[in-house]
């Protein structure tokens, strides 16, 4: 089954073309890369999926699902979530609280139970607090629970954003240059963290990445990027062999 | 082993301890004959302020919207409180029956306006509710002084003009609402006792609601927005609903406000009020509930404590503003006075015991 279908999907700010006549179709399961040089529009494809953006022209289904122009949430709801290329924490809240507050449309109770401290409201809590700290201790951000977000090392919240975007349960999980800034063990981690993911949540991921070693490592597909508009697209190996990918780069 | 409390539940329990003890204190204190006129003619007013300071917070502190017009709400509650006691007056006699439903017809009211001014406002981003908020509470402050209601045997009247023109029988007429001069005349149904039980209610309910997953959702939309989206946060519902509890809570205020005197007048509930709340919730710590009880009681106390000191009286006060405001936004001295705080010196005490073995 295809999880995402982009058809013919372009947005114009201006008279920028920041993305035109993009088609793309990822498979359930499949772990995608979309690259290209600074400022060719990856992140306003991120941007276009989870309704930041509405395009202008085209189309974007979700598991066949058409998802065009929905609001954010809304699309997050329907299963999309994402990571920021600056990260977005809330930052003046614990990395635990980060996490359940991905968790809050799974684990629903009424304000008035919360008033009044109702058994919903505690049940609700403890399978939250649960859910949520099996998830920091996937990404060993287990001892840092209680700490306010913003007082995390860079690398770790990277870490707490995607661990706060598979709170929501999404079937497509969108990661906008996760290993950046990151040293190369860092990274050699982080490419065994997202396969993992991958297999233990059952989720598919498109991931925007500039490091070339994480993406011949772990990407299955690729869509090069230049423009606006697609310049390479098919399994890594050979796009990444393609010579006009290869003077995109070199001519950066 | 004994069960260790969360931390956010150690917070409220402080919070919470520290509004019961000071009030009792208050009660105790009175009730022995202990408290001079002065201090017990305040204590009414600090509850009030305490609560408006803590409903405002969850506009400015937990959801991050700034709004000038709290007292606006405040005078709404003031207003339909008022009006509900002097209509049921004759059919209620037993204060303790009447003024529960005042309070509740006046909160929920304010509560609406909230409401309603939330649904258009709330959708935009940027500082429009500021904007907006401020034009509320001076438009209804506009409102209230051409409001005229009075009622006779043959009903309600109510104009915008003056009650000469209402043809009003003079035998049974009774005026309730009087334009410029306000309402007077509403049962002195403010207790102290329930002013205190209200403030606790107040910050009971508050401090519930932001350890929910209403109050995550509030502060994911204060830190980020758009991240907040991301995750599924319906951001315009949580919205609006911080705001109409604090306009809620601000009603609740504006009823106690308007039992608690002989007559009150539109006046009072001006930007003036609007920003000395803001003031205190800026003082006590954005954010900060217990900051917000604290500035509350302090600053509204100490002008009037202070009126013996008559020419030097503002001279300090603006000291003491301008100190607090310092002491706040300095990094250096947070991290010293936590070294005092009961958690740290606790820590400390138990590694000392924890080196002995
Ligand atoms: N909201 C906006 N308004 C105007 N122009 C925009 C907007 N968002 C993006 N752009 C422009 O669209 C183009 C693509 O930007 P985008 O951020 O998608 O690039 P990118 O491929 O993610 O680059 P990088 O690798 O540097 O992150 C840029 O020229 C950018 O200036
Ligand atoms: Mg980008």
């Amino acid at each position: 089954m295809n999880v995402l279908e982009l058809k013919n999907l372009g947005i114009q700010f201006g008279g920028l073309h920041a993305v035109e006549d993009l088609n793309v179709t990822i498979r359930e399961g499949e772990l995608y890369g979309l690259i290209g040089p600074n400022g060719a529009g990856k992140t306003t494809v991120f941007n276009l999926i989870t309704g930041v953006y509405k395009p202008t022209v085209g189309s974007i289904f979700l598991c066949g699902k058409d998802i065009t122009g929905k609001p954010t949430a809304e699309i997050n709801r329907a299963g999309i979530a994402r990571t920021f290329q600056n990260i977005r924490l809330f930052s003046e809240m614990t990395v635990r609280d980060n996490v359940k507050v991905g968790l809050m449309n799974e684990y629903p109770y009424s304000v008035f139970s919360a008033i009044l401290r109702l058994p919903s409201y505690r049940k609700a809590e403890k399978a939250m607090n649960e859910k949520a700290d099996k998830l920091l201790s996937i990404f060993d951000l287990g001892d840092s629970a209680d700490l306010l977000a913003a007082n995390l090392s860079y690398g770790k919240q990277r870490k707490l954003e995607i661990a706060r975007a598979l709170a929501t349960e999404p079937k497509l999980l969108l990661l906008d240059e996760p290993a950046a800034g990151m040293n190369p063990q860092e990274t050699e981690e982080l490419m065994s963290t997202i396969r993992f993911v991958r297999d233990e949540f059952k989720v598919t991921i498109l991931l925007i990445e500039h490091d070339m070693r994480l993406v011949s490592g772990i990407c299955e597909e690729l869509t090069v990027l230049n423009f606006g508009r697609e310049l390479a697209q098919g399994p890594t190996a050979e796009v990444l062999r393609d010579p006009r990918v290869v003077t995109a780069y070199l001519g950066e | 082993m004994k069960k260790k409390l969360s931390p956010a539940f150690r917070d409220k329990l402080v919070t919470s301890g520290i509004v019961v003890v000071f009030f009792a204190l208050c009660l105790i204190l009175t009730a022995a004959g202990a408290t001079s006129n002065q201090f017990r003619g305040l204590i009414v007013p600090i509850a009030i302020y305490i609560i408006l300071a803590v409903s405002l917070n969850l506009t400015v502190g937990v959801l991050g919207e700034l709004s000038l017009g709290h007292a606006g709400f405040m005078c709404v509650g003031a207003y339909v409180g008022s009006i509900v006691s002097l209509l049921l007056g004759d059919v209620i006699e037993n204060g303790y029956l009447r003024f529960p439903i005042a309070l509740l017809c006046g909160g929920v009211i304010a509560g609406v306006f909230g409401f309603l001014i939330g649904i258009p406002v709330l959708r935009l981003r940027g500082d429009y509710l500021a904007i907006v908020t401020l034009a509320f509470g001076e438009v209804i402050k506009t409102i209230v002084r051409n409001l005229y209601i009075a009622t006779d045997a043959a009903g309600l009247h109510i104009n915008f003009t003056a009650i000469a023109d209402m043809d009003l029988d003079p035998d049974t007429q009774k005026i309730i609402v009087n334009g410029a001069m306000g309402i007077s005349g509403s049962p002195r149904d403010s207790k102290m006792w329930i002013a205190a039980l209200l403030v606790l209610l107040t910050v009971v309910v508050v401090m519930n609601l932001v350890d929910s997953r209403a109050g995550r959702a509030f502060m994911s939309v204060r830190d980020n927005v758009i991240a907040a989206e991301s995750v599924g946060v319906p951001v315009v519902r949580y919205k609006l609903l911080a705001f109409s509890v604090s306009a809620f809570f601000a009603g609740i205020a504006g009823v106690l406000y308007s039992h608690n005197l002989s007559s009150i007048s539109p006046s009072t509930f001006d930007y003036n009020l609007s920003i000395m709340i803001l003031v205190y919730v800026v003082l006590g710590g954005i954010g900060s509930i217990r900051g917000s009880i604290i500035a509350a009681a302090l600053l509204y106390a100490l002008p009037e404590l202070l009126r013996a000191l008559n020419t030097y009286r503002m001279v300090i006060y603006a000291v003491i503003l301008i100190t607090m405001m310092i002491l706040n936004n300095n990094e250096k001295f947070k991290g010293k006075l936590s070294r005092f705080s009961p958690k740290t010196l606790l820590d400390r005490m138990k590694r000392k015991g924890g080196d002995r073995i």
